[in-house]
Order: structure tokens, then C-alpha cells, then sequence
């Protein structure tokens, strides 16, 4: 028998948690960068129909696939997709839904260090007598290790495992009484800090406060359409993609999180408003703080320049030492506020990356709730260090990469044609609608089968042979040079080559013969992370057998 | 603000806002289903038993 009696506290706490899983980083830090790159306001436009034609019927799977195997006593995606169909290889599937957690929670809680300590450096004001280079000098002090900016030795690796005791001590504590707990007070703080950066970032005059733009500047730059862009496939698929990884689905903690209610309780209601919330938080409040406030301070064409190396950047190197142009006291509250609410935007995220791996355990190996909490927080320590350790030579990027970008779209497409063609759209019709307290509209049966798996398919494709600059012309037209963010030219390493083959200064050369090299370590441990899993299942599969469970 | 981008900022953002606070109301005014169901609170309020027949 399963140790696992875990339950939700209330409908509301499910709501936020699952919101809370959804909301991340990416909504207040990609979200807007990929806007001002993919054509301004006009980006808007395919990323709400990528949201309503692939972002809600992912959902929908989901969550009814979770509580599908909820009712059979499974909460991690291997046993969940396995009652779906009786093809063994269905639940080696399953596996990306405790493997990417793992993965993406062994760098994702080092952002998240990363966040806490700022917080506490934004308080003590190591920031307020910085300026902008001393700020971004700070970061690459910080990361590179060696430097300890309050006293303590190695503070980075602290805080990293400050961290990871916080998630792991929280998780213990069970659904209800941690992770619950954790996101009703995290959201609504996430939004009333979100909210205060807002208005700041709608209130910046030209002049005050060393301001050299308005906030109309900046919102400009955001929402201008720039029309044309919308016929390039590029647009498309970066929205496409933003939809798909701000809503965390192809991971597998929406899985886990609805496999915890019961068959006769609504899903359809309940997918809707998490999945709306984490837009509001994306549209509404991550439009208005990065960019308006960054071109009010530092003008168009820095920021244009800036956003080329992502939001990390911004986020960590440039707002600290923006807020204290507000005075000493804002620029405190303010970089709390900012740091803060990073903070629970991840934080909510990566207690949703430790339950599939502990629900696994509990129902398979009838772990008990504590000691499969801690073991998640053992491997995430062992598999994250690398990611600290060696952030300079791409660890960190190459975790991301195929951990929290490739994988999801991977699953993603496997579990919406097992869910819509295998599992059959009737069946899967009844799972979305048994319970459901609101109308859910009878076209999505059409979507669901049709759009949302060949919209899957593209995105996939599109990754794997991206054309060189996402020139589609001239690719469709015969000349298909792939470009060195396509997946096939990541995993041969191209671009990494091509910079070796062309350096001349020995210390560039031995950095990026580091760096290779780290970067192909890298792969191979999450191999070996995969393959141990999958063997888990395996083993656990036999149990069941002998037990005659199955 | 031009014109082009402040008609696309503030549909929008109306637009989302006001579909999350329709969802949420909705999650809010639903009645509850009747014990046992998916969720701890109110587990014992007499209200939400299912009658014995």
C-alpha cells in the first residue's frame, strides 16, 4: 500500500499553488524580452492565440491526466501515463516527468540563491553606493565564487544550500501544510510587490530622479506593433514557446498536483483560473517593470542592446543599482520588492519540481513524506552542484537547455497524442468535463485533437532544424543552412567548435576547451540521471508485478 | 504614448485582468461539492455531508 494520504487544504490554495508552479522567473524576465524581440505589442497577438490553441488544451490534458491517475493511487507521470494505455513504454515516458523536475530544480534553485541573497543585500545596502558597473561587477563576483561580499566564505554555495533546505524542509511539511501554505502567502505578496513595480515603472518622468525617459518610452518600445513580424514563423514560434514555458506544462507537476483531487471535483474551472493568473502576472505586471524602468534610466538603444544576452542580466547586473536612483529608502523596499518577489515566483515553482519525484517514491517504495522530501533535496544538492561550481564554462546553460526547454516540448507532444489519439479524445472528452463547474466549449474536442499536437509538432520541428537567423524564406527555398540554436547544431556543439577553431589568445582557447568539455560532462550526467530513473520504473513495475498489483 | 501601441497595451491588459477575476469569481461563488471531496477545510462542517438516506 502507497504512504502517500496527501491532500489540498482548500480549493483556493490549489489554485495558487498550481498558479505558483506556473508563475516563474521567466514571467517577469522572458516574457518581456522575448516581446521587445519578437516584434513589440504586435508578439501579443500570437502569443494569446498560441495560449488558447495549445496553452489551455495543455492544461486540460493535464490536469485531467493527473487526476485520471490520481484515482488509480499514481501522482508522478510514469505510473500516470501507464493507466492510460496498457504499451509498457507508455510509463518510460513518463519518466521525463520526474527527470526534468530533478534537472531543471538543480540549477532552478540556484536562481533562486541567487534571489534570497540580493534580497539580503538590497537590505544591509550593499547596492546603494554602487554604481552600474560596480553593480554588474558584483554579480560576476558572485557567481565566479571566490569573492564573499558579506563576510561569509563561499556565500554563494551557502545560500544555494540555504535554499535547498528551505524547499526541502517545506516539502516535508506536505501539500497542505507546506506547499499550500507557501503559495496563499506567495502569490498575493508576488502580486502586491509586482504591483508597486508597476506603477513605478508607469511613473518615471524624464529628468527626475537622474530619468532620462518618460515611461511612455519604454512602454512603446514594449507595445508597439511592428505588424510585418506577424507573418514570420520565427514570431510564432518564440511565442509559442513562451506560452509553453511560462505555463510549466510538459513537466509533469501539473500532473502531480491534479492527481491529488478527486474524480468528481472540477479540474476545468480550476486549470482556468491558475492558467489566467499566470497570465495576468506575465502580461500585466511582467510588461511593466523590466523595460519601462530600464529604458527610462538607460535609453532604447542600451537596452536593445542589453536584452540581446536575455533578462538575467537586467534583472541582476542593472535594477539594483536603477532602484537606489529613487533614494536610499525606495531603493531598499524597492530591490526587496523586485528580489522579493523573483524570489516567490521560483520558489513556488521549485516546490512543484520536488513532488513528482517524492509522489513516486511514496506510492512505489512506500517512502514516508520526510525522507522522500530530503533524498529530493540530497539529489538536486548533488546534481546542482556543478551548476555553481563550473557556472562559467555553461554548466548551468546546458541543464536549461535540455532539461528545461527541449524535454518539455518532447513530453509535451508524447502526452497530448497519448492523451488525444491513444487514450482517445472520447475518453479524454469525459475526463475534462467529469466535475467541471464551468461550460467547456465543444471546439476544443476539435483542438485538442488536431491543433494542439500539430502545433506541438511544429514547435519541435522548428527547434530541432531552426534555419540560419530563423530565415524561413530562404530555408523553404532550398538553402537550409541550420542556425547554431537549432537542437541538432547544439548537440554537435558547433557553435562552441567554430569559436575553438578560430581563437588565437591560449587562455581563450583553454576556456573554451573547458568549456566543452563541461558542457558534454554535463550532457552525459543527465543521461545517467534519466537511465536511473527509468530503472526506478522498471524495478518499481516489477514490484507491482509481484505484488499482483498489476 | 502612440496610439497604435497604447490601444494594444491597455486591450490587453483590460482584456487578461478581466478574464483572471472572471475565472477566480467564478472559483470563488461556486458552491462547494458535497464530503468527501479534494480538500481538507470544512471537512467536518455538518452543511457539507452527504445526506444518509
Amino acid at each position: 500500500m502507497s504512504t502517500n494520504k496527501e491532500s489540498w487544504g482548500s480549493r483556493v490554495g490549489l489554485i495558487l499553488a498550481m498558479a505558483g508552479n506556473a508563475v516563474g522567473l521567466g514571467n517577469f524576465l522572458r516574457f518581456p524580452v522575448q516581446a521587445v524581440q519578437n516584434g513589440g505589442g504586435a508578439f501579443i497577438i500570437p502569443y494569446l492565440v498560441c495560449f488558447l490553441v495549445m496553452g489551455i488544451p495543455l492544461l486540460w490534458i493535464e490536469w485531467s491526466m493527473g487526476r485520471f491517475g490520481g484515482k488509480f493511487g499514481h501522482h508522478s507521470t510514469p505510473f500516470i501515463v501507464d493507466t492510460m494505455h496498457k504499451n509498457r513504454l507508455w510509463k518510460y515516458i513518463g519518466v521525463f516527468g520526474i527527470w526534468t523536475n530533478i534537472a531543471v530544480a538543480a540549477y532552478y534553485c540556484y536562481i533562486e540563491s541567487w534571489t534570497l541573497s540580493y534580497v539580503l543585500h538590497s537590505i544591509v545596502g550593499t547596492f546603494s553606493d554602487l554604481d552600474q558597473q560596480g553593480v554588474a561587477g558584483f554579480f560576476s563576483d558572485y557567481v565566479s565564487i571566490g569573492t564573499s561580499t558579506l563576510g561569509i566564505p563561499y556565500e554563494p554555495i551557502v545560500f544555494y544550500v540555504l535554499c535547498l533546505l528551505l524547499n526541502t524542509w517545506i516539502l516535508s511539511q506536505g501539500l497542505a501544510g507546506g506547499v499550500e501554505r507557501v503559495a496563499k502567502v506567495g502569490m498575493p505578496l508576488l502580486i502586491l510587490f509586482g504591483a508597486f513595480l508597476a506603477f513605478k515603472g508607469f511613473t518615471i518622468e524624464a529628468g527626475v530622479d537622474g530619468a532620462i525617459n518618460d515611461s511612455a518610452v519604454g512602454l512603446n518600445f514594449l507595445w508597439t506593433p511592428n505588424f510585418d513580424e506577424l507573418w514570420s514563423p520565427t514570431v510564432w514560434l518564440a511565442a509559442a514557446g513562451q506560452i509553453f514555458f511560462t505555463l510549466s506544462v510538459g513537466m509533469g507537476t501539473v500532473h502531480c498536483y491534479a492527481s491529488y483531487v478527486r474524480s468528481k471535483d472540477d479540474i476545468a474551472l480550476n486549470a482556468m483560473s491558475a492558467g489566467w493568473m499566470n497570465e495576468f502576472v506575465e502580461v500585466v505586471l511582467g510588461a511593466s517593470i523590466l523595460i519601462p524602468i530600464s529604458i527610462g534610466y538607460l535609453g532604447v538603444d542600451r537596452v536593445t542592446e542589453m536584452v540581446q544576452s536575455g533578462g538575467l542580466g537586467l534583472a541582476f547586473q542593472t535594477l539594483p543599482y536603477l532602484f537606489f536612483q529613487w533614494g536610499d529608502v525606495i531603493g531598499t523596499f524597492a530591490g526587496v520588492m523586485w528580489f522579493g518577489l523573483l524570489f516567490f515566483a521560483g520558489i513556488t515553482s521549485s516546490l512543484a519540481m520536488g513532488t513528482p519525484w517524492m509522489g513516486f517514491l511514496q506510492d512505489e517504495f512506500n517512502w514516508k513524506r520526510k525522507s522522500a522530501a530530503w533524498s529530493f533535496g540530497l539529489i538536486v544538492f548533488v546534481l546542482g552542484m556543478p551548476t555553481v561550481l563550473f557556472f562559467k564554462y555553461g554548466v548551468f546553460d546546458e541543464y536549461d537547455y535540455w532539461a528545461g526547454t527541449v524535454s518539455l516540448v518532447i513530453f509535451a507532444l508524447f502526452e497530448s497524442i497519448l492523451f488525444a489519439w491513444v487514450f482517445g479524445m472520447k475518453k479524454g472528452w469525459r475526463e475534462i468535463t467529469s466535475g467541471a463547474d464551468i461550460r467547456v466549449p465543444g471546439i476544443y474536442k476539435f483542438i485538442i485533437k488536431f491543433i494542439t499536437p500539430l502545433l506541438l509538432l511544429w514547435v519541435f520541428v522548428g527547434s530541432l532544424v531552426t534555419p540560419k537567423d530563423g530565415d524561413w524564406g530562404a530555408a523553404l527555398s532550398g538553402n537550409w543552412v541550420l542556425d547554431d540554436s537549432s537542437i541538432i547544431n547544439k548537440l554537435n556543439n558547433v557553435s562552441l567548435k567554430r569559436q575553438l577553431a578560430e581563437a588565437t589568445d591560449p587562455a581563450m582557447i583553454e576556456q573554451l576547451q573547458n568549456t566543452l568539455f563541461f558542457v558534454n560532462a554535463s550532457r552525459i550526467l543527465l543521461v545517467i540521471v534519466f537511465l536511473s530513473i527509468a530503472a526506478l520504473v522498471y524495478i518499481a513495475y516489477k514490484k507491482r508485478v509481484r505484488e499482483g498489483r498489476i | 504614448m502612440n496610439t497604435s501601441a497604447l490601444v494594444i497595451m491597455l486591450t490587453t491588459m483590460l482584456m487578461v485582468t478581466g478574464t483572471t477575476l472572471y475565472f477566480f469569481y467564478q472559483v470563488l461563488n461556486t458552491p462547494p461539492k458535497p464530503e468527501p471531496d479534494s480538500y481538507l477545510d470544512n471537512d467536518d462542517e455538518a452543511e457539507r455531508q452527504i445526506p444518509n438516506h
